[in-house]
């Protein structure tokens, strides 16, 4: 195989790292869910899409911020998310990201300019819009990064806002992970032309389309994007990937046969870094060993942590309804107990 | 008789109705090939086809206003909303159109159309697929409203919603699908717009809906074991609602309460109640009480979620101490 030397090479280490760290999670989370210990079975794992992750968030800088879908966790972990709290979350735990108010499909973490998961199919994109709004306003450099799957192009709020960060010049990129399913829907089902990324292009966008096996053609192409979204050129990405799993944990995915599957997890974005970074020398074996049992050891303790922690306390559900500073929602007990004094 | 869940029950109400009406079409995410999120459509799509079981894209907009435009023009659509969270999006089609296309036009056409979705708690599903928004439906004229309980109404308000002239929301409750009764399809159904009194007592009226039904028959059924008995009203549809049934109960027995999963302030409770009260103030010897979900949204925690509505504990509780006297 030839071997581009240079700098994405170089990154490739840290990127099978990220990606790694996102498998070895998101194969937990089924676990924590099979037994029975998930707040509910509404589960979406990243597993193949790890480059997606991995890639696009290589190119955001600190200050930037984004929202996701809600097959989030990896972007999230990549991010640099405490896989604890997050796991915490995802079982519905006070010790969670959002007191375990949120859960998988709500997550956010301001801190990270994570401005949030979503469980409304396009409901996170035109927040960029805002984001990007907000960052120009401030002078702070940043872009705001929007990630959704290819069911979201469904969705007429995604062209409402590609137009408006087109029009307005916004630093601001659209990344569609395009697993090709909406649950059970093939995206060829779904619209008639599936070369996404024009659309973006018809609005005025920057659009380009990556190969979500190959983790450094990702981070290249984001790069490029991210860099032109911070010059107030704003870009679409359409990242190509396979659904490994069914769309939620119990979804056994009868609507595809298992020679599509095998073929679809043959193009795997950790098995290919992996071999890239063997061939090319910058990793051995042994260190790649080390390496995925390092991580695996890091996510068996999210397990246990989540396991541990405590259930939020009951009088907590009506705590941040509001501001901190204003009253509670009464709860319908004292609402009752009023009524029934006045006899 | 057969047995039947309350999905299977909606099944077959598609099923007979496709049979009979050629012009009735099925449209939504995933009600195809996939079956329905919550398997009502399953196999649909083998007995009638792809013209007639339509797979939408993620639209919910234009799925919405596509049956309204298919119900203007000879179709009898049924459409999917997946969950009843995601009505926000459908808002436009639903409220400013579908509800107001007959009005407007001075009643040169109806919009027979049925829009089948399902809401309510108990699945650890989280904010934005856990709530119970039928107020939204009922504060808009123009839109019936149809909320089963039991699997012999899920069959039968669906037939019924499916013949209406006008356009229905039918909310299913996501913790019912799995209900299993023994019914008789074949039998007389009540009229669209009765509703059914499932517990009869002397000493109080539940007023009740979908889910929250069982939660009131159960705190009746504990009530019972301390002497109080109840009157159990299941509205079945909340438009038509079925007011005189339940001016009737309340007048004979002289105590009310209300019960839904929904936000209290500003909920289907709260209409009830009020109407209760103004209409029935003469016989009432207490108060109406409404005993509703929270004024805040719908935790994934599982024990915040349970805690945020309604449920017999609650529901009993609360009609001992109305009762106070007498318990
Ligand atoms: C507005 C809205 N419609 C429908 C759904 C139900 N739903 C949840 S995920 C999903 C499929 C989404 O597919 P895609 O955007 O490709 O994301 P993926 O699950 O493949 O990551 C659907 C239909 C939803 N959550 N929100
Ligand atoms: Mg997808």
């Amino acid at each position: 195989m030839h071997v581009t030397p240079g700098a994405s090479n170089s990154a490739l280490p840290a990127l099978y790292r990220t990606m790694r760290r996102i498998r070895s999670f998101e194969e937990r989370v089924g676990e924590l869910f099979v037994r029975g210990q998930t707040a509910g079975s509404m589960l979406h794992l990243s597993i193949g899409e790890e480059a997606a992750a991995a890639g696009v968030t290589a190119a955001m800088g600190p200050r930037d911020t984004f929202t996701t879908h809600h097959r989030g966790h990896g972007i999230f972990l990549a991010r640099g998310a405490d896989p604890a709290r997050m796991m915490a979350e995802i079982a519905g735990k006070e010790a969670g990201y959002c007191r375990g108010k949120g859960g998988s499909m709500h997550i956010a973490d301001m801190g990270l300019g994570h401005l949030g998961a979503n469980a409304i199919v396009g409901g996170g994109i035109p927040a960029v819009v805002g984001a990007g709004l907000s960052a120009r306003h401030h002078g702070t450099g940043a872009i705001s990064v929007a990630f959704f799957g290819d069911g979201a192009t469904g969705q007429g709020i995604l062209y409402e806002s590609m137009n408006m960060a087109a029009l307005w010049g916004l630093p601001v990129l659209f990344v569609c992970i395009n697993n090709q399913y909406g649950m059970g829907t093939r995206i060829d089902q779904a619209t008639a032309n599936t070369a996404l990324h024009e659309r973006a292009l018809a609005f005025g966008l920057e659009g380009a389309t990556v190969d979500g096996v190959d983790v450094e053609a990702v981070a290249d192409a984001a790069r490029t994007l991210a860099d032109a979204a911070r010059a107030g050129r704003p870009g679409f990405l359409a990242v190509t990937c396979y659904r490994f799993y069914g769309h939620a944990r119990k979804d056994k995915s009868p609507y595809r046969s298992p020679e599509e599957e095998a073929e679809g997890r043959a193009r795997d974005p950790l098995a290919r870094a992996r071999a890239r970074l063997l061939e090319t020398g910058l990793a051995t074996e042994a260190e790649l060993e080390a390496l995925d049992a390092a991580a695996d050891a890091e996510m068996d303790a999210t397990i246990d942590f989540a396991v541990a922690a405590g259930e939020p306390p009951l009088a907590s559900m009506f705590r941040d309804v509001f501001d901190p500073a204003e009253p509670e929602p009464e709860p319908v007990r004292a609402r009752i107990d009023r009524v029934l004094a006045r006899e | 008789m057969i047995e039947l869940t309350y999905r299977d029950a909606l099944r077959q109400a598609l099923a007979d109705a496709m049979t009979e009406d050629p012009d009735v079409v099925v449209l939504g995410e995933e009600v195809g090939r996939y079956g329905g999120a919550y398997g009502v459509t399953r196999d649909l799509i083998r007995d009638f086809g792809p013209d007639r079981v339509i797979d939408t894209p993620i639209s919910e907009a234009a799925i919405v206003g596509a049956a309204v435009g298919a119900a203007m023009t000879g179709l009898r659509p049924v459409a999917e909303l997946m969950y009843v969270d995601f009505i926000g999006m459908t808002m436009d089609q639903l409220g400013n159109q579908a509800a107001k296309i007959r009005y407007m036009f001075g009643g040169q056409t109806g919009v027979p159309m049925v829009l089948r979705t399902q809401g309510g708690t108990g699945r650890s599903a989280g904010a934005q697929h856990s709530q119970s928004l039928e107020a939204y439906v009922m504060h808009t004229p123009g839109l019936r409203l149809a909320m089963p309980a039991t699997v012999a109404d899920a069959y039968h308000l669906l037939r019924q919603a499916i013949a209406c002239p006008d356009p229905v929301v039918f909310i299913e409750h996501k913790a019912l699908y799995t209900m299993k009764e023994t019914v008789d399809l074949a039998a007389e159904p009540p009229p669209w717009g009765r509703a059914a009194v499932r517990r009869e007592g002397g000493d109080l009226v539940i007023v009740s809906y979908s889910r929250q039904l069982y939660h009131a028959l159960e705190a009746a059924r504990r009530l019972a074991e301390r002497g109080i008995e109840a009157t159990v009203i299941d509205l079945r549809t909340l438009n038509p609602l079925d007011f005189d049934t339940i001016r009737e109960r309340v007048e004979a027995i002289g105590r009310a309460m209300v019960v839904s999963e929904g936000a209290m302030t500003a909920g289907v409770a709260a209409e009830l109640s009020a109407r209760i009260a103004e209409e029935c103030f003469d016989f009432l010897e207490d108060p109406v009480v409404r005993v509703a979900g929270e004024d805040i949204p719908i935790s994934v925690s599982t024990a915040l979620e349970a805690g945020s509505v309604p449920g017999p504990e609650l529901i009993a509780g609360t009609a001992a101490r109305m009762l106070g006297g007498r318990a």
